[in-house]
């Protein structure tokens, strides 16, 4: 066995034991951190398969700022969670039982693994991978003239997202003294220096 | 394909070496140190005082609208990085896409900005 | 290049109008420009709606087959196009009243009504994802749009949740389907099909897709977020709900299931065969015991989409044309409705319940006519058109060989007949304490009242004379391949 396929069952058998213990684990906290750690082992696995750029993009957009607003929201909900947790043994034959179904169903498929005759080509038809050329300007050179118009929807995504964030979360206080820059640079020359004598006030 | 891979070996053996010296340490505690904990030993410490509630509290919300922020613009930051790649060979129409996805953030951004999302009061 | 930007001038219209609003609300003022931008996005619709109508042409594809403009696409356009933009200007006093109009409503609906068209614009898998993504982003918000309300937050975050984890099924059948056809586009993967036939990786993603799109059609056994997401939002975004989005994910049900899986009918009807079955029986039974007329029409909407699933799972081009006709019905009916809930309240209060409609036929005739007109023709009495919509499912799967089903539906209509009526029951026959208190405004009775004429006016003059099932049939010939 060499080490590709070494490493190829570590990064796998880490991603799943630490899926498993996001669930189980007793304390959010924790649970958060397991997921940053399955995130860490998909991220080995993309790079196994050759997709740097996902790779990466795994460890900078998911462990870097999505496991960073779970935590957020650990913390922000004030919700004992022990108590969310009971149902978890009730749930639990259910839970597995669905879960082996589809895992048999899904090992039925892996049997009978039959790709279309066409599969591999049309595959390789897409964006024909030169030799030498790295992952991240390959993804480059095609995703903005050829993928143009995912790429445009995916701007109006975040465009949403970006409203939505603002229209269900911020509110402003009355009453809050803010810093207006435009009115201190206009400030004339108007001021006035008035001499207050102690305890009296202007 | 191997060639790729034998870039990363390094980082395969710096993280086979982390671990392995984590799980010592983790170990050589459980196994040398003295443990005799008791009550007060155990307890949480705050200045002295006993502990007075539950240290988890409701964070405002405005902690998740700022790190919500700061995701979007992540990911419009990872559309960048293979664009900045691949540049120098670039089609005219994948130049100005690009600017026209950063023209739409704008957009959000002008709205934000304007909205006070980015302040602090 | 040229030619594909020519061809998505719609989109492009949308997408601009929406940010360029978005700059008028936020540096404008939003108290003042508030009603100048819902009518400004309902006007950008309808002139978008316009130019997609008088747009003719064969089938066109733009960049690299991911966008579709054909028959299919226009017609459906045009129908979720003039629903978004009636729903918009319709539910504009309500909110209006009850302070919850903010300038990003209007801008939200318009871009997931863009979201929507490149839903059923389509070519293939990713462009499909992309546009559901954007039509359900927004309907995310727009459905938690009342924040001080925990119902409608409630109802925001059951959507999101349930939304992501349909999403998810949704893209793992695409992988499948990609891995194990080779592509995400439509027209390869039916090559693809017509070479080698479905493999069993390609069942299990067309499986898993099916159930995403069930989800967003709000088909049993995927439909438990609709009563709740139903009765928590705020009453113009229910009314919403019920229209524009169930015409886009049905199209998209159709577009994917006839151009990428038209080869394999067999294998995706018994799937079709049994959710359009379980709706149209649970959305007929458990509407039985509602009290709350937005949760009835939650059931109602789950039961109609089982209605219209009956014309898809004939996978004909009679199967899809009756969808589409079944679908425009379904809108105006359901503009009406909602109109009329809109304009329901006691004492300035909104109010919901069956029991509120008591005695409306003494103290509001034309009104207790027009909505029971409007419940006669949901639950398909004829000569109401809402009998029409089903006759023709019905008949396409017949001719299909699936008398069965079109049994089973026919069992369903009459068991749904029962809470339809009992509407009219209440209306008629029970006496009010205080009578409801209709707020008359000219759009929403205007509303109420056309659709009701159009219901009650039968197929003949308004439909058939109208040229509907021509255009419908044109439709659903450019579906086919």
């Amino acid at each position: 066995m060499g080490l590709t396929q070494l490493a190829f069952y570590v990064f796998a058998a880490v991603a799943v034991g630490s899926g498993v213990l996001v669930i189980l684990a007793r304390n959010p906290v924790h649970s958060v951190l397991w997921l940053i750690l399955a995130f860490f082992s998909s991220a080995g696995l993309m790079v196994l398969l050759g997709a740097e750029f996902i790779a990466m993009l795994l460890v900078i957009v998911y462990v870097g700022a999505v496991a960073v607003l779970f935590l957020f929201v650990v913390m922000m909900l004030d919700v004992d969670f022990a108590e969310l947790k009971r149902g978890l043994a009730d749930y639990l034959p259910v839970g597995a039982l669905v879960g082996l179904v589809l895992l048999v169903e899904l090992s039925l498929v892996l049997g009978h693994w039959a790709l279309a005759g066409a599969a591999p080509e049309s595959r390789e038809a897409v964006f024909a991978i030169e030799e030498g050329v790295a992952n991240t300007p390959a993804l480059g050179a095609i995703l903005y003239d050829k993928y143009l118009y995912m790429f445009q929807a995916a701007g109006l995504i975040l465009l949403v997202a970006m409203i939505g964030a603002i229209v269900l979360t911020l509110r402003h206080r009355p009453n809050v003294k803010r810093q207006d820059v435009l009115t201190q640079i206009y400030r004339g020359r108007d001021v006035e220096l008035k001499d207050v004598e102690p305890g009296q006030g202007v | 394909m191997d060639e790729l891979l034998r870039e990363y070996l390094p980082i395969i053996i710096f993280l086979g070496l982390a671990v392995a010296l984590g799980l010592v340490f983790l170990v050589a505690a459980w196994v040398l140190a003295v443990r005799r904990p008791d009550a007060e030993k155990i307890s949480a410490y705050e200045c002295g005082f006993n502990a007075f509630d539950d240290a988890r509290m409701k964070f405002d919300v405005r902690f998740y609208l700022v790190s919500i922020l700061f995701i979007i613009f992540d990911l419009e930051i990872a559309f960048l990085f293979p664009w900045a790649a691949a540049f120098g060979g670039l089609s005219d129409v994948a130049f100005w896409s690009m600017m026209v996805f950063l023209g739409v953030l704008t957009v959000g951004f002008a709205y934000e900005w304007k909205k006070g999302a980015l302040e602090w009061e | 290049m040229n030619s594909d930007f020519a061809l998505v001038v719609p989109e492009i219209l949308m997408a601009a109008g929406a940010m360029l609003l978005l700059m008028v609300g936020a540096y404008g003022g939003e108290e003042r420009q508030r009603n100048l931008i819902t009518w400004a996005s309902a006007g950008l619709m309808a002139l978008v709606a316009a130019i997609v109508a008088t747009r003719g042409g064969a089938e066109a594809t733009a960049f690299g087959g991911a966008f579709v403009d054909d028959g299919f696409a226009r017609f459906t356009k045009v129908l979720i196009l003039t629903s978004s933009a009636l729903m918009l200007v319709i539910g504009k006093e309500y909110l209006e009243r009850r302070g919850i109009l903010r300038f990003e409503y209007p801008i939200l609906i318009v871009l997931a009504t863009l979201g929507m068209m490149m839903m059923v614009s389509s070519g293939g898998l990713i462009a499909l994802y992309m546009g559901l993504e954007l039509q359900s982003l927004s309907l995310y918000v727009v459905a938690a749009f009342n924040r001080d309300s925990a119902r409608s937050t409630e109802a925001g975050l059951k959507y999101f949740v349930l939304g992501a984890l349909s999403s998810g099924m949704l893209l793992y059948g695409a992988s499948l389907v990609y891995g194990y056809s080779g592509s995400t586009s439509f027209s390869a993967i039916a090559e693809v099909i017509a070479d080698d036939g479905v493999s069993l990786g390609l069942t299990f993603g067309l499986v898993f897709i099916c159930a995403g799109l069930a989800f967003k059609i709000s088909a049993v056994p995927f439909h438990m977020w609709t009563p709740d997401v139903y009765e928590g939002a705020p009453t113009p975004v229910t009314a919403f709900f019920a229209t524009a989005p169930k015409v886009a994910a049905g199209a998209l049900f159709a577009r994917a299931l006839y151009d990428g899986f038209g080869n394999a009918v067999a294998d995706w009807q018994q799937i079709l065969v049994f959710i359009s079955i379980a709706s149209m029986f649970l959305g007929s039974i458990a509407a039985i015991g509602q009290s709350n007329l937005k949760r009835l029409l939650a059931y109602s909407s789950i039961g109609h989409m089982g209605f219209a699933l009956v014309g898809l799972a004939a996978g004909t081009q009679a199967g899809a044309e009756s969808l589409l006709t079944y679908l425009v019905i379904y809108v105006i009916m359901n503009i009406g409705t909602f109109a009329f809930i809109l304009s329901m309240e006691r004492d300035g209060k909104p109010v919901v319940q069956i029991s509120d409609l008591a005695g409306l036929a003494e103290t509001r005739p034309a009104q207790a006519l027009a909505l029971g007109v409007l419940m006669f023709s949901l639950a398909g009495i004829p000569p109401m058109v809402g009998f029409f919509a089903k006759f023709f499912v019905f008949k396409a799967a017949v001719d299909a060989g699936l008398a069965p089903l079109a049994v089973a539906g026919a069992v369903a209509s009459v068991i749904g007949a029962y809470y339809y009526l009992n509407i009219v029951r209440v209306m008629y026959l029970s006496q009010a304490e205080r009578p409801l208190e209709i707020r008359t405004n000219l759009i929403g009775q205007g509303a109420l009242g056309l659709s009701a004429l159009v219901m009650a006016a039968g197929w003949l003059p308004i439909f058939d004379g109208f040229g509907l099932p021509e255009m419908a049939a044109a439709a659903a010939q450019s579906l086919l391949r």
